[in-house]
């Protein structure tokens, strides 16, 4: 319990300046106590004559505070236990509003969640160029709980808040300033300074904040006259709700009641006032942070946090080799988004394709990834041709001598990969590693025949790179700890959350998928049709569907993971009997504009109300009439059951190393719904029993490929939990 | 005239560990959208990956390009910093001309030599295709004044000042500020005086496309000429030079128009070098440092010459005046020379400087010397075509001739070459290398 984290200092100038900094943490957050201390410090500052301003600060050097204490949060039991903690929050940041000293916030990095909500509440704001803002409880199934938000939208506009509400995105320095939120934005080494000199200024000559509506009136022309018609008219707020609710109902399916509580919240702001807006927060707060949803994504935020501190190995010993420079084989779509995500992290790619042209390829697509970087401001043209200038071509492997690690993501050919880490040995110095981002090949079998087998592991990347927050490094047996360690340490540098799994056909999420993606195509060969088995499934929380996927993925390059799944372990990855005439029809899915979908000359999906773009003519060419009814419950289940069924064996099978981070790898691989939990979660929150009875009803009805998870069973027989 | 008579007085030798170029490219084409400093990124950060060099050993990169680039005055400490090296290599750009590759090299070879490097990077850069454009002498005061004023109206009082003529931009001068005439003028002038045919100066340019057209097909250049997939659209590739024509003939340059003097003259585009794009760069070390890191050198700089004439004279003798210089150093003398690489600015240039390297007299009156510098052995000169041919990206020939020549000692198997240039001024650069 960190009971002092204020340090308060009166200097000459009669500015008391405020530091907050919690003892034993790296960064701040909002304690249990913190409101209480807070309170303590107005009182203090309020009854000191030699105090005429305030400046809050932070005492960490790279960050402000970054929301609160979430293993407070976590302990929370009760809806009312977490109202109550909302309104204490609301009340400490009344108190800074209403201190009779200014206070000024001087923000120098992160200004997150309940310390963005902090800075509103003081009278002013001064940054420095590092500082961002942001209420990122959305992503945890919360909303602000101190009324930030309404701070906020005075300041920008309801719908602004709304905006930054329901999406938990960034606010940087420029755009802050831009919009009022911030005064100033100052170099770091004049942010002190500054600062008080705001404080003051406003003790000499207080100042009525400007709101958004003033600044709007003032202002005048044709869009702030539109903005105010949807803003300070009850009318247009009507409109601006209805649409927000429409569309949020469209994102989320319902699945996320913390969007629809900060719509409310801010609805409440603009129709009924502050004071009825902060009641509507604070029982929103309260009954979201005992929410289901609340929980499972607190539960992964912490899991998250924990696979950062992972090392990857059970050796605390082990420490990773530095990599310097990395070599990536394949300059398409795969190479050329780790070679991205390498340059990004300050590491030297030296990125190699057969040939200029397939080479031109992979440095056009950073350079588009960079560019619109540029575009967005959030990144600078002189950072981005310092990015770029790590990246360079070869068509040789001319320049991978000093490589510390190559990933080839050449073809999926076991024997062309064997030739190819062969080449490798060659090139590089002993302590090279070589990982292969193949999806389903053994990384024992590639790594046969090796000189140096205890240098190769597998790094799995889901595509786009740049976009997918997972890696998956594979080690097999051979695979040393060093070698591991090292793949992990790279994953995290190129911002990926990263899970260690055992080698095996498929690994963890190629494998888990499989059974999933064949139950979607026995639906489909029974006669469902493609768009009724996707809506069930993205109505489950799946951002698209299965049969969306097929396409994505492609047929060629499913029917080949089914092949060596299938061969691995048999039955349950039998498909459906015809299936093989989707491919022989040609189709191989979006990559050649023939799929289960239509797709127009640029390759975009076919846009048709009544078809809904499905390509109709799939079901001659598998010879079915798609007129089965089967409910989306069932659909749902099938798959469901299937992907959580084959995950549950991976851990029986030791392919996992627990059930976080199975979860995990589910979630931000796969698109498991995160609310939902991951794969483990979901039997912990449904319950093994129930899990299993369902399981074993599928056996009954399609036989052996619903056989349950010896580990279900038995986690049925005793009742467990994975999770505790 | 011992091997190695460098290292008996006690001085460390220079080697040259590896060479690497673009394609030189043709003014406004493969390049058209990159300037000298993006070429001579690429060309290094292509350079050190192809040696596999240890960046952190490098101490110094001295680099040039001769036509100014008003955004990177300094070149070589944009190319340390834009190609991702060490921020630790300090680097310094110089500028010779056409000879300009050739200075970078010998200045950090005096580095290494004095002990101040061990490792050092050189070239030479140079865009036609991006040239600055200045505006008006008085325009530009103006604007120096603006910058300063302090209300708007002393703003406008000053531009108020300027006419219409002064608004427009002036195109970088290719003039010689000494003697107001054009490279080619000069080179005219030589030809007039010399009474040297359009006939041999064709035939000397149809010499060099079919030298470096069979160099190009027998690979000769392929491992000295890196690929170039062009930023920022990265959606074409240079391989090649793309000036070289195998078919050039002698009856085909006979129909093209003299270019310096239209009535008079005998220098055509087909007889002068071209405005050319393109980047060079070579890796030097001391030759222990190469040892140690356990490079086999592509060979050594044993000697070198820079010589100045009167620009206003015959302006590109300089290779007649700096070869003896860099032979006396080196203890050599021509025919002991395996390979002669002589920049090819103008064919008129090439046939003067052939002519004086052979004559007596020239050696009496010019240089004050008994004998000859030499006769050029047809066998051994240019034996790959030259800059007629290949182009010239003025900062980036020399570098580019050190490259070949160095690989074409070992290729047939002898030990001393010479490259030398005339560049502009009348200036005159040669260096004698060895093989290894």
């Amino acid at each position: 319990m960190a009971d002092h984290s204020f340090v308060l200092e009166v200097r000459p100038d009669g500015v008391g300046v405020l530091t907050f900094d919690v003892q034993g943490a790296s960064v701040n957050s909002l304690q249990a106590n913190t409101i209480g201390e807070i309170e303590e410090m107005l009182r203090r500052i309020d009854s000191d004559p030699s105090i005429r301003a305030v400046v809050l600060r932070s005492g960490k050097p790279e960050s402000f505070i970054v929301g609160a204490n979430l293993d407070m949060l976590k302990g929370v039991r009760t809806a009312s236990d977490g109202e109550a903690l909302s309104r204490s929050g609301q009340k400490g940041c009344a108190a800074v509003a209403a201190s009779r000293k200014p206070i000024v916030a001087a923000v120098h990095g992160p200004a997150l969640g309940g310390g963005f909500e902090v800075a509103l509440a003081c009278q002013a704001r001064v940054c420095t160029e590092k500082a961002t803002f942001g209420f990122p409880e959305i992503q945890l199934g919360l909303l602000p709980g101190a009324n930030g938000l309404q701070r906020f939208a005075q300041l920008v506009g309801l719908q602004m808040a709304l905006d930054f509400g329901l999406t938990g995105k960034t606010l940087r320095a420029a755009k802050a300033k831009a919009l009022g939120v911030v005064d100033e934005v100052v170099a770091p080494a004049l942010l002190l300074e500054v600062a008080c000199k705001h404080a003051r200024a406003l003790a000499d000559k207080p100042k009525k904040p400007v709101t958004f509506i003033d600044r709007l009136k003032k202002k005048g022309g044709a869009d702030a006259l539109q903005t105010l018609a949807l803003e300070d008219n009850p009318l247009g707020r009507r409109l601006l709700f209805k649409k927000a609710r429409e569309l949020t109902k469209k994102k989320t399916k319902g699945h996320y009641p913390a969007a629809f509580a900060v719509i409310d919240t801010v609805e409440s702001l603009g129709n009924r006032g502050f004071d009825a807006s902060a009641d509507v927060e604070a029982r929103a707060f309260g009954e979201l942070l005992v929410s289901e949803t609340s929980k499972q994504l607190i539960g992964i935020f912490f899991a998250t946090q924990e696979l950062k501190k992972d090392s990857g190995v059970a050796n605390p010993a082990v420490k990773p080799q530095e990599v310097g420079k990395l070599g990536m084989l394949g300059a398409g779509l795969m190479g050329a988004g780790i070679a991205y995500v390498t340059a990004n992290a300050g590491i030297a790619v030296r990125l190699k394709d057969r040939d200029d042209a397939g080479l031109g390829k992979g440095l056009a697509y950073v350079e588009k990834l960079l560019a619109s970087r540029v575009r967005r401001k959030s990144l600078t043209r002189l950072d981005k041709d310092r990015t770029s200038a790590l990246i360079t071509g070869t068509t040789s492997y001319d320049g991978f001598g000093r490589c510390d690690l190559v990933v080839e993501a050449v073809f999926e050919d076991l024997a062309l990969k064997q030739r190819v880490v062969a080449e490798l040995e060659q090139k590089l110095e002993p302590t090279g590693i070589i990982a292969s981002n193949t999806s389903s090949i053994p990384i024992g079998k590639i790594a046969e025949g090796s000189a140096r087998p205890q240098n190769i592991v597998g790094m799995h990347y889901f595509s786009p790179v740049e976009k997918m927050p997972l890696l998956e490094v594979i080690r097999h047996k051979g695979s040393s700890d060093e070698a591991v360690a090292t793949a992990v340490a790279l994953g995290k540098r190129q911002g990926k959350t990263v899970i260690v799994v055992n080698d095996g056909p498929g690994f963890y999420t190629t494998r888990i998928l499989a059974p999933y993606m064949n139950e979607a195509a026995f639906l489909l060969s029974e006669g469902v049709p493609v768009e009724v088995i996707d809506d069930a499934l993205v109505d489950w929380g799946f951002p698209v569907g299965p049969m969306t996927l097929l396409d994505e993925v492609g047929m060629d390059v499913g029917a080949h993971v089914g092949k060596v799944l299938n061969e691995a372990f048999g039955a349950r990855f039998t498909p459906p009997p015809g299936m093989e005439k989707l491919l022989a029809d040609g189709r191989k899915g979006r990559k050649n504009k023939r799929g289960v979908y239509l797709y127009d000359e640029q390759g975009n999906r076919v846009k048709d109300k009544k078809t809904r773009g499905v390509d109709e003519s799939v079901y001659a060419s598998l010879g079915i009439t798609p007129t089965a009814k089967v409910p989306p419950e069932e659909i749902q289940m099938r798959l469901v059951l299937a992907f959580v069924n084959e995950a549950l064996r991976c851990l029986g099978e030791g392919i996992l190393r627990s059930p976080r981070d199975g979860d995990i790898g589910a979630i931000f691989g796969l698109g498991f719904p995160p609310f939902r939990g991951g794969p483990f979660r979901y039997v912990d929150s449904v319950g093994p029993v129930e899990i299993l009875r369902r399981t074993e009803g599928y056996r009954e009805r399609f036989g052996a490929r619903f056989e349950p998870a010896p580990t279900l069973v038995n986690l049925a027989k005793n009742n467990a939990r994975f999770h505790r | 005239m011992a091997k190695g008579e460098a290292k008996k007085n006690g001085r460390r030798r220079v080697a040259i560990v590896a060479g690497l170029r673009t394609p030189f490219a043709k003014q406004g084409t493969a390049y058209k959208d990159l300037s000298a400093l993006d070429l001579g990124k690429a060309v290094v950060a292509e350079l050190l990956q192809r040696s596999e060099l240890d960046p952190a050993e490098i101490g110094m990169l001295v680099y040039g390009q001769v036509l100014p680039s008003l955004s990177a005055p300094n070149i070589a400490r944009e190319i340390v910093l834009g190609a991702g090296l060490p921020k630790s290599i300090e680097a310094y750009s110089v500028s010779r001309a056409c000879a300009t590759s050739i200075q970078s090299m010998t200045s950090a070879a005096e580095a290494i030599l004095c002990g101040q490097h061990d490792v050092a990077i050189t070239g030479g850069a140079d865009s036609t295709s991006d040239v600055p454009i200045a505006v008006s002498k008085k325009l530009a005061s103006a604007l120096v004044e603006a910058s300063k004023a302090r209300t708007v109206m002393e703003k406008l009082k000053i531009f108020s000042t300027l006419s219409p003529k002064d608004l427009l931009p002036v195109p970088p001068a290719l003039k010689e500020p000494s003697t107001g005439l054009t490279m080619g003028e000069s080179a005219e002038k030589m030809a007039r005086e010399g009474g040297i045919s359009r006939r041999a100066q064709d035939a000397i340019a149809v010499r060099s496309h079919a030298k470096a057209a069979r160099a190009w097909e027998d690979g000769v250049f392929a491992d000295e000429v890196m690929h170039f997939v062009v930023p920022p659209k990265f959606d074409k590739a240079i391989s090649q030079d793309n000036l070289v024509r195998k078919d050039a003939t002698a009856d085909g340059l006979a129909k093209l128009r003299p270019v310096f003097d239209r009535k008079y003259g005998t220098l055509t585009a087909g007889n002068s070098s071209a405005l050319t794009d393109g980047a060079s760069a070579l890796i030097l070390m001391s030759e222990e440092k190469a040892k140690a890191l356990g490079y086999t050198p592509l060979g050594y700089l044993r000697s070198w010459g820079y010589a100045a004439i009167d620009p206003g004279e015959w302006m590109l003798m300089g290779p007649s005046y700096a070869t003896p210089i860099a032979l006396d150093k080196a203890g050599l003398s021509l025919k002991d020379m395996d390979v002669i690489d002589m920049h090819e600015a103008f064919a008129a240039q090439i046939l003067c400087n052939m002519e004086a390297f052979g004559s007596k007299l020239f050696a009496h009156e010019k240089l004050g010397r008994s004998e000859a510098i030499g006769e050029i052995d047809d066998a051994k000169f240019n034996v790959h075509g030259g800059s007629l041919a290949i182009g010239h990206p003025f900062a980036a020939t020399g570098a580019r001739q050190v490259t070949t020549v160095l690989r074409e000692l070992k290729r047939r198997g002898g030990q001393f070459g010479l490259v030398t240039l005339c560049a502009a001024g009348g200036l005159g650069a040669a260096a004698v290398l060895e093989a290894p």
